[in-house]
């Protein structure tokens, strides 16, 4: 957009020469980012549909397949993922309502209350950002030891008889949902406290000179307005939360029947090498999380964002 | 709370001061503003009107009074159980509503019916009924202030308070709307409590006006009765301009007290002055002063000084300015003459011998004496911001 308004400049300008140039300026400026994406984006998808659609190569060599137009291959995925498809999708919604519970107050409390405490705002957004100090892939490790069969957690609940003697906490989905919203809390709370920090406090002052109580002024002004910084938070969350793979893995907090999407991905490319499968299920992984995101967005009113 | 008194209703503060930390926004406030009267509150940034009008609506909390409207005590109630509402300085309207939602929100926040068609009706009062649909973002300045009337009055408050509604807009649209807020207060006959800084507006549009400085009201009454008598140096400078000269008080003679200034023995109505001994200031208004080129005979029942020299000289339209000083008296201050165009062109120029005269019942008598070089118009904390951080709290 920010293009057809430098390209079609106002015509009538007496300096249309130097509008003609400005434009001319404005596309080489565009050059490398145009460059940029066609290499890491446009090639990559267009190589990614091509694989999706490959056959085995006639030889049978394992990993091994030719350029062809095999519709199987999504066929196979749908029928055979189906259920992880669902699970993934189930997972990530959960760990998104979960988020943004959690993450709406915590965004609330930095960007509105301590706004009057500018140092204790700024410690509290970073203490949101701290945990990105440290590797991800080690928290969450953190987290499997922490909730490990003789764990502190487990043994704490086992000894008050809250948990059975023989139960498990890592490997099931009540724990890759937990890996899920904790690693992806900040990505839900700084777009939200974002939105929140904005918010004119006068608004709330005007509506409650129009009778709203406090309830009711959340409801009908703060909210519709930090809905912006909310679809965000919870698009950042949703979308990398269904395609992830590390929370789900056994290898980390996972078992063996709470694989999502990217473990069936990841098993098939570097595991079975079974590429057009694992590229077609990527493919139906993306459109399968597009369609909800523009019904999400339309829904909420903030096409903007997008 | 739903049935709102269509009359309007009394305002009351009681003895109210408010603390913030550091300072005193409020002393000891008195005020009863009768239902159904257009009142403005006057004063320069920092003086506290502002958080006046906040502790009426409910959004600052009195540190000591009690707020009474139409004889019950709100002090403790929450904003929205108060039967007020504002007319914000930023407008404050929800963009993300329309403009009829935002007009409509008052209504059904309190379950009236027929909200849809009140909001409408009170758009037609403000003549935007055509833009109902719009978002507040796509109104001019002036559409957005006439929004934010409607969406306060179709709620029919006991009181309304408006807090510089029309600061935002230019001039031209000022006196329009200054013209048609008044017009919309004798038609719905709500109470208005209007707070502004322009001495002008406050002028034009109430019918009492309270003249508010650190803290306190320094003098009140109707617009002419202020301008016309001001009671304190404050008033007599905030509120158009004055000469002011000070002297002693020599006799008093009749119904008039006379005061010594610099030698010269001007008379001033005794029952126009505050204090009636000792050293005194007394003024009198610019337009009030006449200027002649030649001395005059002294006359019973006018006040004459001279000879002055004209400084300046500046033409403003409707008037022409005259600045004048007085070189071989350098007791009496220099002095302004504000004198209508009759005539074209100026009557006088600079460098010009002149004489002041000016009826005798035109003097005031002020009760503070002025200080020499005492400025009214320093620089004081910004009332606005301070509210906005208190609100917070």
């Amino acid at each position: 957009m920010a293009f057809g308004a430098f390209a079609g400049g106002p015509a009538a300008d007496p300096g249309i020469g130097a509008a003609q140039r400005k434009s001319r300026v404005v596309l080489l400026l565009l050059l490398p980012g145009v460059i940029y994406l066609a290499l890491t984006y446009v090639a990559p998808l267009i190589s990614l549909v091509l694989t999706s659609l490959q056959s085995p190569s006639p030889t049978f060599d394992i990993g091994s397949y030719v350029y062809a137009f095999n519709i199987g291959n999504y066929a196979t995925a749908i029928s055979e993922y189906a259920p992880v498809l669902g699970r993934s999708f189930l997972f990530a919604l959960t760990a998104t309502v979960l988020t943004l519970v959690i993450g709406y107050p915590l965004a609330y409390f930095i960007g509105v209350t301590l706004r009057r405490f500018p140092l204790l705002q700024s410690l509290a957004l970073v203490l949101v950002i701290a945990p990105f100090f440290i590797s991800f892939l080690l928290r969450t490790l953190a987290w499997k030891q922490i909730f490990s069969d003789e764990g502190p957690v487990v043994s704490f609940l086992q000894a008050l008889a809250i948990l059975p003697h023989d139960a498990h906490v890592t490997g099931t989905p009540f724990m890759v949902i937990f890996g899920l919203t904790y690693n992806f809390l900040p990505f839900t709370v700084l777009p939200m406290y974002t939105s929140l920090e904005r918010l004119d406090l006068r608004y709330l002052e005007a509506a409650g000179d129009l009778y709203a109580s406090r309830w009711s002024s959340f409801w009908r002004v703060t909210f519709p307005l930090s809905l912006p910084g909310v679809v965000s938070g919870t698009l950042l969350t949703f979308i990398p939360a269904t395609g992830d793979y590390i929370n789900a893995s056994p290898s980390f907090l996972g078992g063996l029947d709470t694989a999502m999407v990217g473990n069936v991905i990841e098993q098939n490319f570097l595991v079975l090498q079974n590429y057009p499968v694992a590229a077609a299920m990527s493919i139906v992984l993306m459109v399968a999380i597009l369609i909800p995101v523009a019904v999400y967005v339309s829904l909420t009113k903030t096409e903007e964002l997008l | 709370m739903s049935a709102f008194d269509d009359a309007g209703a009394d305002l009351e503060l009681r003895q109210i001061t408010k603390t913030f930390p550091g300072f005193t926004a409020i002393e000891q406030l008195d005020l009863t503003i009768p239902a159904g009267s257009f009142f403005a509150l006057l004063g320069p940034s920092g003086c506290g009107k502002t958080t006046t009008l906040r502790l009426v609506a409910g959004l600052e909390e009195p540190t000591t009074g009690r707020v009474l409207i139409g004889g019950r005590d709100v002090t403790a109630t929450k904003p929205h159980e108060r039967p007020v509402n504002t007319v914000f300085q930023s407008y404050a309207l929800f963009p993300h509503m329309t403009v009829q939602g935002n007009v409509e929100f008052g209504l059904r926040r309190r379950g009236v019916k027929d909200a849809g068609a009140r909001a409408l009706e009170a758009l037609k009062l403000v003549q935007l009924d055509h833009l109902a649909a719009r978002r507040p973002s796509q109104l001019s300045g002036g559409q957005q202030q006439r929004v934010a009337l409607a969406r306060a009055i179709v709620n029919r408050p006991a009181l309304l308070l408006l807090d510089e509604p029309l600061g935002a807009l230019d001039l031209k649209l000022r006196r329009e709307m200054q013209l048609e807020l008044k017009a919309i207060q004798a038609e719905v006959g709500l109470t208005f409590l209007h707070v502004t800084h322009d001495q002008e507006e406050a002028m034009t549009m109430a019918d009492t006006v309270a003249v508010m400085n650190r803290g306190r009201i320094e003098q009140m009454g109707s617009p002419q009765e202020l301008y016309e008598l001001p009671r304190t140096l404050f008033v007599a400078n905030f509120l158009g301009q004055s000469n002011l000269l000070t002297g002693d008080v020599v006799a008093t003679s009749g119904a008039n007290t006379v005061v010594e200034v610099g030698g010269v023995r001007l008379s001033i109505p005794t029952a126009r002055m505050q204090r009636t001994s000792g050293a005194v200031t007394v003024g009198v208004r610019p337009e009030k002063l006449l200027l002649l080129t030649e001395e005059p005979k002294a006359k019973r029942g006018v006040n004459l000084l001279g000879p002055a020299r004209v400084t300046d000289v500046s033409f403003t339209g409707v008037s022409t300015q005259y600045q004048v000083e007085f070189p071989e008296n350098s007791a009496l201050p220099g002095m302004s003459v504000f004198a209508q165009n009759l005539v074209f062109g100026a009557v006088v120029n600079p460098g010009a011998e002149v004489w002041l005269s000016w009826s005798v019942d035109h003097g005031f008598g002020l009760a503070d004496a002025a200080e020499p070089g005492s400025s009214f118009a320093a620089a004081e904390a910004d009332d606005t911001s301070v509210a906005v951080a208190a609100g917070e709290s």
